[in-house]
């Protein structure tokens, strides 16, 4: 499973930013991120290169931090090409809490992270169906 | 077991017609010795001897904190210094601590109340009692102390802090009380979990914590991690120190040492007397004490009194464990809300009470109340819906437990301001 890192936020100015200077400063890579938020808070989320030290650092400045297990899928890079994953959760009655793709791609896939209410029944759906799962080293050093 | 069972289980109509005629006495000897009394009791009219009931204390002027720094050290003692023999003092949130004085006698008194108490937390002469309240100035270490003595325990008196050597000495001198704070209590568990040392090895089996306000929350976790039975001891330096008041095994309440100490609910705003069973400010009036009587005093402490017979025999009135501070008491939309209040509804939600601040505004005619909770590790979940369930929850509860709707609104830790390790509960942006 790739380690995600979640961040809580306030909608306040400067926030965002404050998270990825301090990324910046401690020579951490961001691979993928998302947000989602409400009216008053937000959560980040946010794939990259050393999760432990990710964590660990932003701790320290005083975030709420946690590590969440998260999957990593490539599908082909063309219309209908999640489309076909997606379904073989739906059918196995699986669902997926959130997900966001990779910026860029990898050869002539696109790379999505999933997070699904039931990992373990999801993952085993996905590989019995030939979707390809990505190595946690591979969303690490993508 | 009861320590003096004729004082304790009296007939409630002799134990008033008692407290009417110390409560005359002591008009009378208030009136005479302190001058701060006698302009009092003047300016509204009163002589001794004008008090025919108990009902008429209702009549009296209160006494207030600020009283107490207006004469201060020594100006509302009742003796001359001669006759006293000791002096604690409780040390102010700003400037000069506020002083009591006490007479032979009135520490006899203590120390029965005190023996009374520890009664009421299974302690006598077989119980081995540490005691780590502080000892000195503050009222804690050495007014269990005495108490302890008259009812033939073997005290030792640790005085607070050193876990370690506490730790060690329990185990050693197999105490089977503690007298601490709640929060040492559990300081001191804590540390004892992660020793490593073995809890068999130990004997305590009761614990009896007060002198700040603790939740029922925080005594089953007491209880469950200690393995004792916790007993809640009342008491304020300016009224006497420990001994004022303790729950029993019934734990409906604490018994109030009623022939000493007479207690009152009053409406927080408006000084009136309310009846047995509302919810409102303890005042208290001590009868026999001689160096430092108080009429009427408010403690700022809010609960509610019971005087229905207790399953224990004693028929002395019980006061709810304290449910906060009138200082602290803000009225929002014509309810009176309460910090505490909203800390154990936040409690319901994890272990320990997540830091949280209460702020009114008024918008246009209407008050609005925001609490703002930080959230901690053990409440993220990273997504939205999940935390926005969660302000929900918490909307629910303290609109079921406080009566009032308020905008709950999730921060980031650490994002409320702290002063001296306590956060600000409320901020009042209200302009009257
Ligand atoms: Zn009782």
């Amino acid at each position: 499973m790739i380690k995600q890192i979640s961040l809580f936020l306030e909608n306040k100015k400067g926030r965002l930013a404050h998270v990825c200077r301090a990324m910046g400063e401690e020579g951490i890579n961001i691979r993928a991120l998302s947000i989602a938020d409400s009216t008053d808070f937000g959560v980040l989320r946010l794939i990259v290169d050393d999760p432990q030290k990710a964590e660990a650092q932003l701790k320290e400045r005083g975030f709420l931090v946690t590590i969440t297990d998260v999957i990593g899928i490539k599908v082909a890079d063309r219309p209908g090409g999640l489309a076909a994953a997606l379904d073989l959760l739906e059918t196995a009655d699986v669902s997926v809490e959130y997900m966001y793709a990779f910026l860029g791609k990898c050869g002539d896939r696109a790379m999505v992270i999933l997070r699904l209410n039931d990992a373990a029944k999801g993952l085993e759906v996905l590989k019995r169906y030939g979707i390809e799962i990505m190595e946690e080293s591979e969303a690490y050093n993508f | 077991m009861i320590w003096n069972e004729h004082a304790e289980c009296m007939p409630r109509e002799d134990l008033e017609a008692l407290q009417l005629r110390r409560l005359q006495e002591l008009v009378v000897r208030v009136y005479h010795n302190v001058p701060f009394y006698r302009k009092k009791l003047q300016a509204v009219g009163y002589e001794p001897g004008d008090i025919t009931s108990l009902k008429d204390i209702e009549e009296l002027p209160f006494t207030t904190k600020q009283d107490l720094r207006d004469n201060y050290p020594f100006d509302m003692f009742a003796v001359p210094m001669s006759e006293v023999v000791r002096v604690h003092a409780s040390s102010g949130t700003t400037g000069k601590p506020t002083v009591v004085g006490y007479t032979r006698r009135d520490l006899d008194i203590w120390a029965e109340v005190t023996a009374r108490c520890l009664y009421m937390a299974n302690t006598d002469r077989k119980g081995v009692i540490q005691i780590a309240y502080g000892y000195g100035l503050f009222t804690g270490g050495l007014g269990l102390h005495y108490g302890a003595e008259k009812v033939g325990a073997s005290v030792i008196p640790m005085s607070g802090g050193n876990t370690e050597k506490q730790l060690m000495l329990m185990e050693d001198f197999g105490s089977t009380t503690l007298a601490c704070t709640p929060s040492y209590a559990l300081h001191l568990v804590e540390s004892l979990e992660k020793s490593g040392k073995d809890r068999s090895k130990f004997k305590l089996k009761y614990g009896i914590f007060g002198a700040e306000p603790w939740s029922e929350r925080m005594r089953k976790q007491i209880e469950d991690r200690w393995g004792i039975k916790a007993y809640d001891i009342y008491g304020l330096s300016e009224i006497m120190g420990p001994g004022v008041a303790c729950d029993c095994d019934v734990r409906n309440g604490l018994h109030i040492n009623e022939d000493h100490f007479y207690p009152e609910i009053i409406h927080p705003e408006t000084g009136a007397a309310l009846p047995r069973g509302e919810k409102g400010e303890l005042v208290f009036t001590t009868f026999t004490k001689e160096a430092f009587p108080l009429i009427r005093y408010r403690t700022r402490d809010i609960t509610t009194l019971h005087d229905e017979p207790c399953a224990c025999g004693r028929t002395t009135v019980r006061m709810e464990k304290i449910t906060g501070r009138s200082d602290d008491m803000i009225i929002v939309r014509g309810v009176n809300v309460f910090p505490t209040q909203v800390e154990s509804v936040l409690l319901e939600f994890g272990e320990t009470a997540p830091h949280y601040q209460l702020i009114v505004e008024r918008e246009g005619t209407l008050d609005k109340l925001t609490i703002e909770v930080e959230l901690s590790p053990a409440l993220f979940s990273d997504t939205v819906t999940e935390l926005s369930h969660l302000e929900r929850r918490i909307f629910h509860r303290v609109d079921s437990v406080l009566g009032i709707s308020a905008d709950i609104k999730l921060v980031e830790p650490f994002s409320i301001p702290r002063s001296e390790g306590k956060s600000k509960r409320v901020i009042d942006k209200r302009v009257l």
